[in-house]
């Protein structure tokens, strides 16, 4: 054994040529970096599929996406109040709440301990104007919660939508005899014991904050 | 579950769920099996919200429950099913097909149907026939038995099933040891009720109902209760349907058997191979590797008449699909051309072939200079996709004595391309989240200008003042509008390309290992 090793030094058990690089080269340097993220291919890939067929799957996977936004089965969770409790709060409509649910299951399918109250959903007859003032404010909201401190200079406008949540925890326990009761009543009418519709309420807290987004027009 | 697949579950129930459910079934899904109080405790969610998200995924057949560790008296466990959500990316495919197979009607039916987990046929039916009065013109109306004869033969199809009902009663929370029921309803599998495509008798007659806009407010809760109080007298109480993810399987198994002939041979034979598939569309059980053996005379008789197939031709053609290498059940390895170009595929589907080759003689059997074969080989092997086999000519290994044969491991493939394909999934889903929330302003202003507009013009609004809001949106911004949406739908339709991949490579896993 030892012989045949002496004899053998100089040869190795595989063919050099076989490596990839002859004898006497340099080893490929060694990488300095992490490779990067997005390496150049070296093929392209292979085109997409066209057709009608292929359009029509496209059309009907994004309004699927779109609609099931809408459906009561995505969960938004309710916000928490930061804020002081408005009179407003009590006129002001359906964020969703935690406790309730927005569709009713079947129960009997289901194990007892996932039951919790049925909520009906609030109908607000808004035209498309209400909705668009609704947008810019909700997004300004959640930044509220973040600069806290800066409550007191922020502009009320900013804080519409908590408000809403507000008036959803006070009015609680007096929600629940309402939707039995106003089942033959216009809800908006009734519902709300006031004499006026409400949407006609405006507590002038629209005012100036359409502005924030649009500079073009000229503002009073 | 791996960790590519519980990434696109959760990137999936984010977009159709929203986050609470999202982040509910995620733990669940890496958990494995909880309790109420143990899932809510450890996602630090209020209890109710976790209750609301377990309600919506078990409607949609995604989430289980079941009688405990300690028994019936214990609490009750919950457990994800993961393939359902995965589903949830081939939802098109499905409706499109009911479409193709049974018209609008059969496509709503789908799609409600989907949309909602389960429903009962009347609310079904209901719901279908005012979508479609509201397309229809002016003045007509779909009558409700025509919606119910596309939902019978769905059901006659096996496209449709109904839930199983729950195995027993619920017991009172007094939790006594010596019940001899269990305390829980069991959920049970659909297959094993005999009455699994039984259709109710309900009594439903009646014409869809087309909702006016300017009614929308009053006339709609009213209709809404009046329809509540009014099923109860359909007769088909407790009675829910939901979608037979497995016929559909089943459907795009056969589909792409016949276009692989097709593509292969000509369409006279996959005239053969779909009258085949459809005679033992009856006999053959979901999982077989097989169909049932079918006499050339059976097959001769099934043909359509419109093909003129003499019977000498269809042995001759018989015989052709029989002494073909490929095999019918499913393949693998065709995604191995995008990405490392049609030589190394050429090189790929020679293995397949040969099974084990030397170095040498892959070069010479793809006509393929050495030295890029060489690197091929290489490229393949160290992304896994073929594995070296060593075969010793003496006792020590040698090097310059050993054979080295190059092979492909069909399965432990099938299942690495699988994965790649759901992580590429989850990627092209995150950029388009990445897109759309990059432009999110821009979304917005131009989702306003729309409603605006449609307001305006519902009011009967001049041109001009069309045309003025119309300038609101800048030509850059139209510009920027236009190229994010060919993005996005880029996007999704190689999302919907790459799910048929993934479809295939399931099929082909699933079948390989059931028993034969």
């Amino acid at each position: 054994m030892a012989g045949s090793r002496g004899r053998g030094r100089s040869q190795f058990t595989f063919s050099v040529d076989a490596l990839g690089f002859g004898r006497g080269d340099s080893l490929p340097t060694s990488a300095q970096t992490p490779s990067p993220l997005f390496p150049p291919m070296q093929f392209r890939p292979v085109p997409l599929h066209a057709g009608e067929e292929v359009d029509y799957m496209l059309a009907l996977k994004q309004e699927l996406r779109a609609s099931s936004k809408n459906l009561p089965f995505h969960i938004k969770a309710a916000r928490t109040k930061t804020d002081v409790a408005r009179y407003s709060d009590k006129y002001q409509n359906g964020e969703p709440k935690n406790n309730c649910i927005e569709w009713s299951p079947d129960w009997s399918r289901m194990p007892k301990e996932l039951c919790i109250k049925v909520r009906k959903p609030r109908k607000t007859v808004i035209g498309a104007k209400p909705q668009l003032t609704r947008k810019p404010k909700v997004a300004a909201g959640k930044e509220e919660v973040l600069q806290k401190l800066e409550t007191l200079e922020k502009r009320e406008e900013e804080q519409h939508s908590e408000e809403e949540e507000d008036e959803e925890k006070k009015k609680q326990n007096d929600e629940e005899e309402e939707p039995d009761a106003d089942e033959d009543y216009d809800e908006e009418e009734i519902e709300d014991e006031t004499d006026y519709i409400m949407s006609y309420f405006d507590n002038g807290e629209d005012f100036g904050a359409d502005s924030d987004d649009n500079m073009d027009e000229a503002v009073y | 579950m791996t960790a590519q697949e519980v990434r696109l579950c959760g990137l999936l129930l984010q977009e159709h769920f929203g986050d609470v459910v999202e982040k509910v079934g995620t733990h669940l899904i890496r958990s494995g099996v909880l309790t109420l109080r143990a899932l809510a405790h450890e996602t630090k969610l209020p209890l109710d919200l976790v209750k609301k998200s377990l309600c919506v995924l078990m409607q949609h057949g995604m989430c289980a429950f079941g009688a405990g560790r300690r028994g019936p008296a214990g609490p009750v466990e919950y457990h994800i099913i993961c393939e359902r959500i995965l589903h949830m990316l081939r939802y098109p495919r499905y409706i499109y097909t009911a479409k193709s197979l049974y018209g609008d009607t059969g496509e709503l039916i789908v799609e409600e149907i989907l949309q909602r987990g389960q429903m009962t046929m009347s609310s079904t039916v209901k719901t279908v026939a005012d979508r479609l009065t509201h397309n229809m013109p002016e003045g007509q109306s779909m009558d409700y038995s025509e919606v119910v004869s596309a939902f019978s033969r769905l059901v006659e199809t096996h496209f449709l099933q109904r839930c199983p009902p729950m195995a027993s009663a619920e017991s009172s929370s007094s939790g006594a040891d010596n019940t001899p029921l269990p305390a829980v309803t069991q959920p049970t599998e659909p297959e094993d009720h005999p009455e699994c495509y039984k259709l109710p008798y309900i009594n439903l007659t009646g014409q869809g109902k087309r909702r006016r806009s300017s009614e929308d407010g009053e006339a709609d809760p009213r209709a809404a209760k009046k329809a509540k109080t009014d099923s109860s007298e359909r007769g088909d109480e407790g009675i829910y349907w939901q979608v037979n993810f497995q016929r559909f399987h089943l459907h795009f198994r056969d589909q792409a058997i016949i276009s692989a002939v097709s593509c292969k041979l000509d369409q006279t034979s996959s005239e053969i191979v779909r009258t085949m598939l459809r005679m033992s569309e009856v006999t053959t059980p979901t999982h077989a590797a097989f169909t049932q053996a079918l006499s050339a005379n059976e097959i001769f008789r099934a043909l359509p008449s419109s093909y003129n197939i003499a019977r000498p031709i269809l042995d001759q053609y018989l015989t052709l699909l029989v002494d073909d290498p490929m095999e019918f059940v499913g393949k693998t390895g065709d995604s191995g051309g995008g990405m490392f170009g049609s030589r190394s595929a050429r090189i790929f589907r020679l293995l397949l072939r040969k099974r084990h080759l030397e170095q040498k003689q892959v070069e010479d059997f793809a006509m393929v200079p050495a030295k890029e074969a060489k690197d091929m080989l290489y490229t393949l092997l160290s992304e896994n996709l073929v594995q070296l086999q060593e075969i010793p000519k003496t006792p020590d290994y040698a090097p310059s004595r050993t054979f080295y044969l190059y092979t492909v491991n069909q399965l432990p493939t099938a299942r690495l391309l699988l994965q790649h394909c759901y992580k590429t999934v989850g990627n092209l889903i995150e950029r388009r989240l990445y897109e759309t929330k990059e432009n999110k302003r821009l979304l917005e202003k131009s989702q306003r200008i729309e409603a605006i507009l449609a307001s305006l013009q519902a009011t009967g609004a001049e041109a001009a003042q069309l045309t003025e809001v119309e300038e609101m949106i800048t030509a850059p911004e139209r510009q920027q509008l236009e190229s994010l949406r060919h993005h996005i739908n880029k996007l999704d339709s190689s999302e919907n390309q790459v799910d048929e991949t993934i479809f295939l490579l399931e099929s082909y896993i699933n079948s390989t290992q059931a028993p034969r």
